[in-house]
């Protein structure tokens, strides 16, 4: 890493946090140590003193406690009228954020940052009003004691003894744009205290008065000046990172903090936190899953689950990683990520323990070389008393998350049952073979018997499979018979030996038990992310893949799903398609517009509007959000578990891009039409200006000569001109009728009038009508005994027949004929007009039909290149095919059907 | 002198017809909106009225209908291409013949000329007892139709449909009107009906029904016997 000037990214990183906060509403934080120094009062004024520069203040929320001075502070101010919401009987006000947001002011006052809201508001927590509210580019003054920071929670505790229920994450503090200190020394905070001046709420009196200790309070107010202190210092740093003032770029640090599943782990996240802080580091917290964790109880995952997301809430990236050694699994991520300081408890096997069974924190220390190990002391009986601490945790695990699985537990009993059965069959087997083999090779019985627990029940059975089988055979084989001592000591030996290689394929087999389970779990999510990016590959449109999600979703986690897209104005909508069995018809719009707009997951077992019946999470591509999938759980833990998250993430993402896929597919095939449109308006243009240009230029030229004559002109002469005006001006006509046709046929404006017409009569009135071009070419028809009829449009008919001649005409010289050929066929008929002129040009059959197509480029025969694809649009209206193909023979075949799919008409009279 | 009265709301196409038609010692009335039209058409008594169909003040069929309401004078509509409906509807109304836009001059005198000869003869075809045309004729107090010489067989419907035909030589008939006149009212809607007839009276009438002599399509509108 280069220390002498800043790392590109990070630059980038720095101008895009100053864009958003550009657009992000400012944050005001009136700090302080300890309720009472005045925080509310100094808001109060710094208000006043905006609104004195006549910017729009308004209070949303002020906390008076009926302190006059403070009162007094508030009037003249828009205050903002609070919700008022029914809580179990009661009527509590609450702060209105949607009141808020509609009123929009460019200053709103909320006081209390830590305020915990009453069940029923958008979010759990004040701060995330206030987030919103920022989001919204309102600016906010808000106010906040020291103790309700998160990362200073226990350190609070261990001052005071209390345990501050109402927190703020760090990052909140940290992203303040202002923080103002409000301090007072202790001995004047005592005196306001005894004057009455401090709001005490009654029921909490004593505990508040032991809070009010000076001792606390020195403590509390060194805290609150150190954090302001470390905040005026990264600002420092930033401002210098900033205008690159010094050379003090640092080596970026990355602490990764190891969790297990005990007591510690909360408090490693708060201390990798501080540290995190102090080295302004990016932080990660692993939880090392080994086959041996996957046994503990849903309780002690819940509880590792609740530490992952704390610490996500205190800015760090989480990852659980799934691994057989948990050293190797820690260092191979550290170097993926770059990590050069680890956070971890101190090793909790001590002694001999830890000299037999290993510990990670030695293994880390003798492999990871470059990476600076911190470990955490845990305080007394702290680390070994998991289960008491398990179950205070157990009291503050996510809403729904508290199922247990009884049946697990009968099957485990089930399991030693089978052990003592085992053992005793070993025993019999044993015993009818005790007269006729070495008491070693009985040994093998036994360890048979142990094999086959391990297998079937896993480590508990096999290990009192292996403990009962010892005891028998030193019981019933060993001599002194039926007693557990032993006279030959090279017995002893045996009966060791037997019980340490039961203890090991127990443990062995246990392991290899769990790993085939988590190999089995992870073949099938493998299998269930193949179903579904395979039915994806092959879905077509946003419908199709909205089902394929919806049923893969339902019968991964057996929730019944929807999956909501913005309507073109953006707003979210419910799908206009045919209901599944699988998905869900209760979806909350106004919670999924909100997922939709804030790209954040919302509902059930989130942070925002946990009182929703559903979990709504946000369909991403990695660049915008799509929609929103919203999902009615079956069991909340199914969705929140660490794996499970990571499935849900990865199929939402799949599901993403199937529709990215098919918006950009849709996107290039209407640029795709664009280019063709485009193509042929040019065409069309080039068409134009030449073919109407050249009979122009003929007839203004001829009209003009003959206007201007003085009787230089012999009469031959003028008819002349007058015939070249007359050909040109006809020709002139046949091109627009052309152009207009087919402007008329593309735009559908033509019906078609349907009738039953005799292909004879049709053919008689073309060629009646071409009598004069055909200049008495001859033209052959053959048509089919018994009058074949055809229910077509004639006018249409007719013309695709004048074309199709004409272009014969065109292309072939005079002296050859041109056949008419009329098939009747059951279910078409068949019309072909055959000349025997030059033929078409190789390979380009088929571009013949295509508009502004010429067979032979400019020349004394040229037109637009409409009429074949006039007669192509007209016959595909009528639901037949045309085509064009050299005969064999030579010359042209112009080929075209009409179907017959109506019964033709009956006549009255024979 | 034959006078005739043009109908048509563009002076260019007047002018044309104006020259072109007193070349061949026609008197001209020219009248550029349809009421103005309907009053020449009263005041000057003409043998002809040539009508444009797009008028600004009323429609084509409206001028008809006014005309035809005192007059039987032959009305010869122009129209512009592709509008079938249109001229039906005219000619249903009345009209006698129509021209397509742009036209030549030939084929407008030759339509007059057709018109102007059929005013003359009308009600003299009952008193006719032989109608001859080419190698066509039709005794048509004896009810026998001969080719060349030969007799053809025809069946009754068809028999009354080369009469009303050569009713009126020269001019269209719409599906319509023949219909009516052949069928009754009832079978107005029956087109087909009428041309498989025609196929019929073509494959005895005609030497190649594929290019007719005598029984001409009027392609989308009806049918003209070919004097």
């Amino acid at each position: 890493m280069n220390n002498e000037r800043p790392d590109p990214d990070e630059l980038l990183a720095r101008v895009e946090r100053n864009q958003a906060k550009g657009k992000r509403g400012r944050l005001k934080i009136f700090f302080g140590a300890a309720a009472g120094v005045g925080k509310t009062f100094a808001m109060l004024q710094a208000a006043h003193e905006r609104r004195a520069e006549n910017l729009d203040v308004v209070v949303g929320l002020a906390e008076t406690h009926g302190r006059k001075e403070t009162e007094s502070l508030l009037d003249g101010f828009e205050i903002i009228p609070t919700r008022k919401i029914n809580y179990k009987g009661k009527l509590l006000e609450e702060f209105d954020l949607d009141a808020a947001l509609k009123r929009r002011p460019s200053i709103i006052v909320v006081d209390e940052l830590a305020h915990s809201n009453i069940s029923g508001a958008r979010h759990p927590k004040r701060w995330q009003d206030i987030q919103e509210l920022l989001d919204a580019g309102i600016d906010v003054y808000t106010a906040v004691n020291v103790q309700h920071l998160e990362s200073l929670n226990d350190a609070i505790d261990q001052i005071s003894g209390i345990k501050v229920r109402e927190t703020v994450p760090d990052t909140v503090f940290e992203q303040a744009d202002e923080i103002e200190l409000i301090d007072l020394p202790p001995d004047e905070l005592l005196l306001r205290l005894k004057e009455g001046k401090i709001y005490l709420p009654q029921q909490a009196q004593n505990a508040i008065l032991n809070f009010f200790q000076k001792g606390n309070l020195i403590a509390l107010r060194e805290l609150a000046l150190r954090q302001t202190a470390n905040r005026v210092d990264a600002q420092m740093l930033d401002y210098r990172e900033d205008n690159a003032i010094e050379n003090v770029w640092q080596v970026s640090e990355r602490i990764l903090v190891c969790i297990g599943p005990n007591g510690l782990a909360e408090r490693l996240v708060r201390a990798g936190k501080r540290l995190a802080t102090s080295l302004r580091a990016n932080w990660f917290v692993a939880y090392v899953e080994t086959p041996q964790l996957q046994r503990l109880s849903s309780v002690k995952r819940d509880a590792v689950l609740r530490v992952l997301r704390l610490a996500e809430q205190l800015g760090a990236e989480t990852v659980t990683l799934s691994a057989p050694d948990m050293s190797e699994a820690i260092i191979k991520f550290s170097r993926e990520r770059n990590i050069n300081k680890i956070v971890l408890g101190k090793p909790s096997r001590r002694g001999w323990k830890r000299w037999i069974l290993g510990s990670v924190v030695d293994v880390l220390i003798s492999r990871a070389h470059n990476i600076n190990i911190y470990l955490l002391g845990s305080p007394k009986n702290q680390a070994e008393d998991d289960l008491k601490i398990a179950s205070t945790l157990k009291t503050r695990t996510l809403p729904g998350l508290k199922q247990q699985i009884p049946a697990r537990i009968r099957k485990r009993y089930l399991g030693y049952l089978w052990a003592s059965v085992v053992t005793g069959v070993s025993t019999l087997v044993a015993w009818l073979l005790f007269n006729n083999l070495e008491l070693a090779n009985l040994v093998m019985v036994y360890l048979l018997g142990v094999v086959f627990v391990a297998t079937r029940f896993g480590r508990g059975p096999s290990v009192l499979a292996s403990i009962l089988g010892v005891s028998l055979f030193d019981l019933l084989f060993v001599q002194p018979y039926f007693s557990f001592s032993v006279q030959d000591s090279e017995y002893l030996l045996t009966l060791i030996g037997m019980l340490i290689v039961g203890l090991v394929i127990s443990n062995l087999m246990a392991n290899v038990r769990s790993q085939a389970k988590v190999a089995s779990v992870r073949e099938r999510r493998a299998a269930v992310l193949y179903a579904m990016s395979r039915d994806l590959a092959s879905s077509q449109t946003e419908e199709e893949i909205v089902r394929i999600a919806v049923k893969h979703m339902h019968s991964e986690f057996g929730s019944r799903n929807v999956i909501l897209l913005p309507d073109a104005i953006g707003r979210i909508v419910y799908p206009n398609q045919d209901r599944i069995s699988e998905s869900y018809h209760g979806a909350d719009l106004s919670v999924a517009q909100w997922v939709f707009e804030h790209n954040e997951a919302a509902g059930q077992g989130t942070h925002t509007l946990p009182g929703a019946e559903a979990v709504y999470f946000p369909v991403h591509d990695g660049n915008k959000v799509l929609g929103v999938l919203t999902l009615l759980p079956a069991n909340l833990r199914r969705i929140f578990l660490p794996e499970q998250q990571k499935l849900l993430e990865t199929l939402l993402r799949q599901t993403a891009q199937a529709l990215t896929r098919i918006r950009v597919s849709e996107q290039a095939k209407s640029t795709q039409m664009q280019i063709e449109a485009e193509r042929l308006r040019n065409a069309l243009l080039s068409a134009i200006s030449h073919d109407l240009r050249t009979p122009l230029a003929t007839i203004v030229g001829s009209a003009s000569t003959l206007l201007e004559d003085k009787g230089q002109l012999q009469p031959e002469d003028k008819s002349d001109l007058n015939r070249a005006i007359l050909e040109e001006a006809v020709r002139m006509s046949n091109l627009i009728n052309n152009i207009l046709d087919m402007a008329r046929l593309d735009a559908g404006v033509i019906k078609l009038n349907k009738q039953w017409h005799p292909v004879e009569e049709i053919i008689g009135t073309v060629l009646t009508g071409l009598q004069k071009h055909l200049h008495g070419r001859k033209v052959k028809v053959n048509l089919p005994s018994g009058m074949p009829l055809i229910f077509a449009d004639s006018v249409l008919i007719e013309q695709v027949l004048v074309n199709l001649l004409e272009n014969a005409l065109r292309y072939t010289p005079p002296e050859t004929t041109i056949d008419i050929h009329v098939e009747q066929l059951p279910s078409e008929v068949k019309i072909a007009i055959a000349d025997q002129g030059p033929g078409l040009p190789k390979g380009r059959e088929n571009h013949l039909f295509e508009k502004f197509y010429q067979a032979r480029s400019e020349g004394p025969q040229s037109g637009v290149g409409l009429g074949l694809a006039i007669c192509r649009a007209i016959i595909e209206a009528h639901g037949g095919i045309i085509n064009a193909r050299n005969k064999p023979e030579g010359g042209a075949i112009f080929t075209f059907s009409l179907p017959n799919d109506q019964p033709p008409p009956v006549l009255i009279e024979g | 002198m034959p006078v005739i009265v043009i109908i048509e709301d563009d002076p260019p196409i007047r002018r044309f017809l104006r020259t072109s038609l007193r070349t061949q010692d026609f008197a001209i009335c020219e009248a550029a909106t349809g009421k103005q039209g309907i009053i020449e058409a009263e005041v000057r008594k003409p043998d002809l009225v040539i009508l444009d169909l797009g008028l600004p003040d009323m429609d084509g069929v409206e001028v008809i209908n006014a005309i035809r309401a005192w007059s039987t004078v032959p009305i010869i509509i122009l129209s512009a291409r592709s509008n079938e409906e249109n001229k039906i509807q005219a000619l249903d109304a009345g009209a006698d013949d129509y021209l397509t836009k742009p036209f030549g001059f030939g084929e407008l005198l030759a339509r007059i000329r057709v018109a102007l000869r059929h005013s003359a003869q009308s009600g003299a075809l009952t008193n006719s007892e032989v109608f001859n045309s080419g190698e066509l004729t039709i005794d048509l107090h004896n009810r026998v139709v001969t080719v060349a010489d030969k007799e053809i067989h025809l069946t009754p419907i068809q028999y009354r449909l080369l009469t009303v035909l050569i009713k009126y030589p020269g001019k269209v008939l719409t599906h319509q009107q023949i219909l009516k006149e052949v069928w009754g009212p009832s079978y107005q809607e029956n087109a087909h009906y009428l041309r498989i007839y025609m196929s019929q009276l073509r494959q005895k009438l005609e030497a190649d029904p594929t290019q007719p002599k005598y029984l001409l399509t009027e392609s989308g509108v009806g049918y003209r016997f070919k004097a």
